[in-house]
């Protein structure tokens, strides 16, 4: 087992290495000078040359070699040394030793520095990462726990009303796009009928709990209220089918009550795809819920990344990029080794 | 054959009928037959004929579906279509437990084989999980598990099929019930291994005194292992009386059919192995007259078109009480053992012709 987790990790930080190379290449293949962005409108030629130089970007219109391979390869490779051992900045060293008051230190794991907000990357994605993570968590707790009771009723009620009532209504919410879901509860519920306050993040060190888990249902409902969609329809595919087990058939014969029958042996085998499910979906939110974070104008990952791009400040958006991807990679070890645990048969081997 | 009030178990005109949306689909119709403790009864048919759902119906598997249940089935006087679904739960297992044939998929991957054997326990009895955990190591001892109290933890994919099924059957009678019913229980399992289950079920039977229910659609587990035997067909009976006779002298060209496709190794080469022809008929439009009459070679025996238009009744065998038939044919005893019984056991053949001529001149003297 030990082994295996260990074959797991050392598996992702390759498939870490390869994505952050190929985020950089492709940044880099792009036409526009991200130097040109991170100096501003008001641009001399020195004064890009100077971010250029600071920041570490290959030089540009040197030919392919120099501009699109070794320059961005070169940047790669400080960019993953900062990542274990820390860097300083400006990324240029004469600039450091002409400048030394202004220097900024990095300390590992560095994800770059933004010239466009004057911080480091990890300044900035450890202020963001807690109103992401928080609303991720609401909304996997929502869409979990509702999606799996009501794909459960729905699959106990087959063929009924409330089943057709359910599948409806869930493809009704399926079918509604994130955006219109959190404008509407924000502009109808919170605003005009002011049914809840207007929520602004609150983390739970200056406002405790309920306030935190307050300011948080809205913008969770609108994230989760999608996923619920299809995890109620997954259940009920799953509660169905593992119903027609013969397992379930001996469960019954056995003289074992309905209800026991249900969670006890049908429920618990149809857990084991949606355990799966959920953790890959929840890792890729914490990658940042993008239009609900701006719909709630919460400062989370999703922002930061439209704010970066809309800025092409590049150390920002491969920091997230990282992140994210990190995220599922993680995900994908836990889950893995989560479903030994949850199911027997995996475990020899 | 005994009388529905003193059989321990006594099913009678038992109908199992799913609706569907292209008709009904007569499952079971019109099924009867009576079981003492302590005895075997083996129902044999092909797939699709109905064994195992009126196996689950004794069971009251279809409570909660859309079947249409109707007929008696008494067990031990009561009515066990007529209780409370909280009554038939209380039952199931307790009184009447039922083996599977694929222990692999039966028992739950995701609990241990002790876990599972415990459940069964102590939903009937009031007991802590230690005195269960204790019962369920001594059962699978009975069954003949090594280690049972090493065992016990584990899951049902660690254990071998035979095992698996040694484990199923100690689940079905950790509650000592009276009845048992086998469906298929060897079907999943390499030869070897069936002969020791099936001596299992024989020696359980002698020490829990308890009645078994076998289904399967082979006749050598029939031979066997089974008191009686009930043939059937399209959901209905078409022989059923006690095992030798329906071995020996079988009357219904059904059972003859199925007499016929068992290979013999030990049989000389002179032997043949005859299929039945066809398909088993649909329950949804089931030939009219006899169901059989579509795949059976002995119609134009029967004069006019008797096969084709009138449903044959179970009716008296020739070899007297208890030995019943649903067939058309005057005779069946001659074209068995001339015409049928030849071809794929000459040796039993000649057997039986003598017997037979034997037979007919102790008549003729007593007349």
């Amino acid at each position: 087992m030990l082994a295996y987790v260990i074959r797991r990790i050392f598996i992702g930080v390759i498939m870490l290495l390869v994505m952050s190379l190929v985020t950089f290449v492709l940044f880099f293949a792009s036409p526009v000078d991200p130097a040109q962005f991170a100096c501003g409108k008001n641009c001399s030629p020195e004064l890009r040359e100077q971010a250029r130089k600071s920041l570490g970007y290959p030089p540009r219109n040197q030919g392919v070699w120099e501009s699109n391979i070794k320059g961005p390869a070169n940047m790669w490779a400080d960019f993953t040394k900062g990542i274990v051992a820390g860097r300083d900045f400006p990324a240029d060293k004469e600039m450091r030793e002409a400048a030394p008051q202004n220097v900024v230190h990095c300390s590992a794991p560095c994800l770059g520095y933004s010239q466009y907000s004057v911080k480091t990357v990890n300044t900035m994605v450890s202020a963001a990462f807690p109103i992401t993570f928080s609303i991720a968590l609401a909304a996997v707790i929502l869409w979990v726990l509702f999606g799996v009771l009501i794909g459960v009723l729905a699959a106990v009620t087959k063929g009924s009303f409330i089943d057709r009532g359910i599948v409806g209504l869930s493809l009704f919410a399926y079918a509604f796009p994130a955006f219109f879901i959190g404008t509407f509860l924000l502009r109808y519920v919170a605003i005009k009928w002011g049914l809840v306050s207007v929520p602004s993040y609150t983390p739970i060190a200056s406002g405790g709990p309920a306030k935190w888990a307050f300011n948080l249902m809205l913008p969770a409902i609108t994230l989760a209220l999608l996923y619920m969609a299809s995890y109620v329809r997954m259940t009920r595919a799953f509660v169905l089918e593992s119903l027609t087990e013969d397992y379930v058939r001996t469960a019954r014969a056995k003289g074992v009550s309905g209800r026991v029958v249900l969670f006890k042996h049908a429920l618990r085998a149809a857990l084991t795809p949606l355990v799966t499910m959920a953790g890959l979906d929840f890792a890729s939110v914490l990658g940042g819920a993008i239009i609900t974070e701006s719909i709630f104008n919460f400062n989370g990952l999703g922002k930061l990344a439209v704010s970066a791009n809309n800025n092409y400040d590049l150390p920002v958006m491969i920091g997230i990029v990282l992140m994210a991807g990190a995220f599922v990679i993680l995900a994908n070890i836990i889950v893995d080794i989560l479903y030994a645990f949850i199911d027997p048969r995996v475990r020899v081997g | 054959m005994s009388t529905a009030t003193s059989s321990f178990l006594s099913v009678r005109d038992l109908k199992v009928h799913f609706p569907t949306a292209d008709g009904i689909v007569k499952a079971t119709d019109g099924l009867s037959f009576d079981l003492e403790k302590g005895k075997t009864l083996g129902i044999v048919g092909e797939s699709g004929s109905g064994k195992s759902v009126s196996s689950s119906a004794i069971l009251g598997l279809h409570r909660g579906s859309s079947a249409q249940i109707s007929g008696e089935i008494l067990l031990d006087g009561v009515d066990l279509l007529q209780v409370s679904d909280e009554e038939m739960r209380r039952r199931r297992g307790l009184d009447v437990s039922m083996i599977f044939q694929d222990p692999l998929s039966a028992m739950h991957p995701y609990y241990t084989v002790g876990n599972q054997l415990m459940e069964a326990y102590r939903v009937h009895n009031n007991v802590s999980k230690k005195a269960a955990r204790v019962r369920a190591i001594e059962m699978l001892e009975r069954v003949g598990i090594p280690q049972p109290d090493r065992r016990v933890d584990d899951y049902p994919h660690q254990f071998s099929g035979g095992m698996r099924q040694r484990a199923m059957i100690a689940m079905g009678l950790i509650n000592n019930p009276g009845l048992l019913i086998a469906d298929e229980p060897t079907t999943a399992l390499d030869v070897t291994v069936q002969a020791q289950i099936l001596d299992l079920l024989q020696d359980l039977q002698r020490e829990f005194d308890s009645a078994i229910i076998i289904i399967t659609h082979d006749l050598g587990v029939v031979a066997e292992m089974a008191d009686d035997v009930l043939v059937m067909y399209a959901g209905k009976a078409v022989e059923y009386g006690p095992t030798k006779d329906i071995l020996v002298r079988p009357e219904m060209p059904y059972t003859w059919g199925l007499l016929s496709s068992v290979p013999d190794v030990a049989a000389d080469t002179s032997s043949k192995l005859v299929p039945i022809p066809g398909n088993p008929p649909s329950l949804l439009n089931p030939p009219t007259g006899c169901a059989f009459h579509p795949r059976c070679p002995h119609v134009a025996k029967v004069p006019g078109d008797l096969c084709r238009t009138v449903q044959p009744d179970l009716v008296t065998g020739r070899q007297g009480l208890g030995h019943l038939k649903r067939c058309h044919l005057a005779d069946p005893d001659t074209v068995y053992a001339n015409e049928v019984l030849p071809e794929f056991d000459p040796v039993l053949a000649d057997e039986l012709a003598d017997e037979l001529t034997a037979a007919d001149s102790n008549e003729k003297g007593l007349q």
